[in-house]
């Protein structure tokens, strides 16, 4: 699997990225590249700006400094007007919405439509945002939800579905607009354990295929097994970033990653 | 006490009650239709508005919420025509005050169940790239009528009661008819007890309709 970062195949590029909560640096500089068809996991303690990351790749939150690019495009901002010295501006709703529609996001809670079905979830996309017909969009819902292993549930409302189930129609809602990159926040943390290994068995076929990734997840066997790199954030930075064999030795120099680890081994294992 | 009932003045003129009920229907419909325009076009508004507007929409609810309907009516049909130069018929400027009345309370009823939609419901109509206006008639009011619907019921059914105040203007709805009714056969109890029984029942159609609309509305697909 491919591990260049090099800026010139960066499918998306975040560049010294900074975010202030009020006076809380949540994001300090960080800068990172993913690849087509990389799969980057992000771990790190709570707090040190994981998820806020994520959703500034998709514009979910705004961020104060630095530039987030997929595919060469800024997401959030476009360059001003020359009289007021090019100072970067905030696109409009419309430039937005269809950004977003190129990232696809799987959410910590599920967060499906509860008056639409597994099916309508996947469909509200694919007719409103891609202008597809609904026969043509409930066939592409059916396509996905049968990859998801839940073909039989299409017309079930999320209310009638496990977390476990809920969490799948969420991941077939998001890669069935067939986005450049996919962000997984956290997607198995709300599920008991015994839902986890079915939605990670998605993710990991996902991959397979070549979709390009970046989770967050305190699945850490699965975050080895799966990803090209690991991130390791720390207080709203990145700490350390390599193939998952050295960021996840034991014998590592980072003081912060090993305590990291230390404290997930001993509460995990 | 040597009363007795005697219902049969009563059936003589019930044409009166049965018509009176009807105008009742028919002046609720007419203005809480026109006050759910109002409620949501202010709700939704209203949850996206700055501070001006904000104040603006509040100072109207809390006008209406505190001042009694039945002032209302004696202001819109009585005084207002003697400051401005319209007219117009009592059914009409009560309806028009019923509107307005209605308006104001499904503007607190729809805010707060635009308050009540769940983040996350937003971030994922967001994430899937939808503009703000698809996301507020796909996502958000969607998610509010189901929120809402119990007390939107009860609205409706106090609202539908209001319509009695009507009769202060002389519009010949339910408790107009069962007025007219006592002053001409002086048959005091047997009315009132038909017209409430008749009020009774119809509240209770009209709860057991919107039960339905909302179990129908949580489980349809």
């Amino acid at each position: 699997m491919a591990t260049s970062s090099n800026t010139s195949t960066a499918l998306l590029d975040i560049a010294e990225v900074s975010k202030s909560f009020g006076a809380v640096n949540v994001l300090r500089s960080v800068s990172l590249t993913v690849a087509k068809g990389e799969v980057v996991t992000v771990i790190g303690p709570s707090g040190s700006g994981k998820t806020t990351l994520l959703r500034c790749v998709n514009f979910l939150e705004s961020y104060d400094s630095g530039s987030i690019r997929i595919d060469g495009k800024e997401v959030g901002f476009r360059p001003g007007p020359a009289r007021n010295s090019g100072a970067r501006q905030r696109r409009s709703e419309r430039d937005l919405a269809a950004m977003r529609a190129e990232t696809g996001m799987v959410f910590q809670g599920f967060n499906l439509f509860p008056h639409l079905t597994a099916a309508g979830n996947i469909m509200l996309g694919l007719t409103k945002v891609r202008g597809k017909s609904k026969t043509e969009a409930r066939s592409i819902a059916e396509h996905w939800l049968g990859r998801v292993g839940l073909g039989h549930k299409a017309d079930s409302l999320p209310a009638e579905l496990s977390g476990g189930q809920q969490q799948r129609v969420g991941i077939a809602r998001a890669v069935a607009m067939e986005p450049k990159i996919l962000l997984l926040d956290e997607i198995t943390s709300a599920l008991d354990p015994e839902l986890v290994g079915e939605v990670l068995a998605v993710v990991r076929s996902l991959a397979e295929d070549g979709m390009t990734m970046v989770m967050v997840t305190h699945e850490m066997a699965f975050a080895r097994d799966a990803s090209s790199r690991i991130v390791f954030m720390a207080d709203g930075g990145v700490s350390a970033v390599g193939p998952p064999k050295e960021v996840l030795a034991e014998e590592t120099t980072n003081e912060r990653l090993r305590t990291f680890l230390a404290r997930f081994r001993a509460s995990h294992f | 006490m040597g009363y007795t009932l005697n219902f049969n003045l009563i059936w003589r003129h019930f044409d009166k009650l049965w018509g009176g009920l009807l105008l009742s229907l028919e002046l609720a419909v007419i203005s809480i239709a026109i006050g759910i325009v109002i409620g949501l076009v202010l709700a939704v508004w209203y949850v996206s508005a700055g501070r001006v507007v904000r104040g603006i929409i509040a100072a109207y609810v809390e006008f209406i919420r505190n001042v009694p309907l039945i002032l209302l009516v004696y202001l819109v049909f009585y005084g207002l025509p003697t400051v401005v130069d319209l007219v117009y018929s009592a059914q009409t400027s009560f309806v028009a005050t019923l509107a307005l009345y209605s308006g104001a309370y499904l503007v607190e009823v729809f805010r707060s169940g635009l308050e009540a939609v769940p983040r996350g419901q937003l971030d994922a109509g967001k994430a899937i790239g939808l503009t703000p206006w698809q996301r507020l008639i796909h996502v958000r009011l969607p998610t509010m009528m189901r929120i809402t619907l119990p007390a939107l019921s009860n609205t409706f059914i106090s609202l539908f009661k209001d319509t009695s105040v009507a009769s202060v203007i002389s519009v010949p709805e339910l408790t107009y008819g069962a007025q007219w009714i006592n002053f001409n056969t002086f048959r005091i109890v047997e009315v009132y007890l038909v017209v409430t029984a008749m009020y009774l029942m119809t509240g209770y159609a009209l709860l057991f309709a919107l039960r339905l609309v909302e179990r129908w509305y949580r489980t349809a697909r």
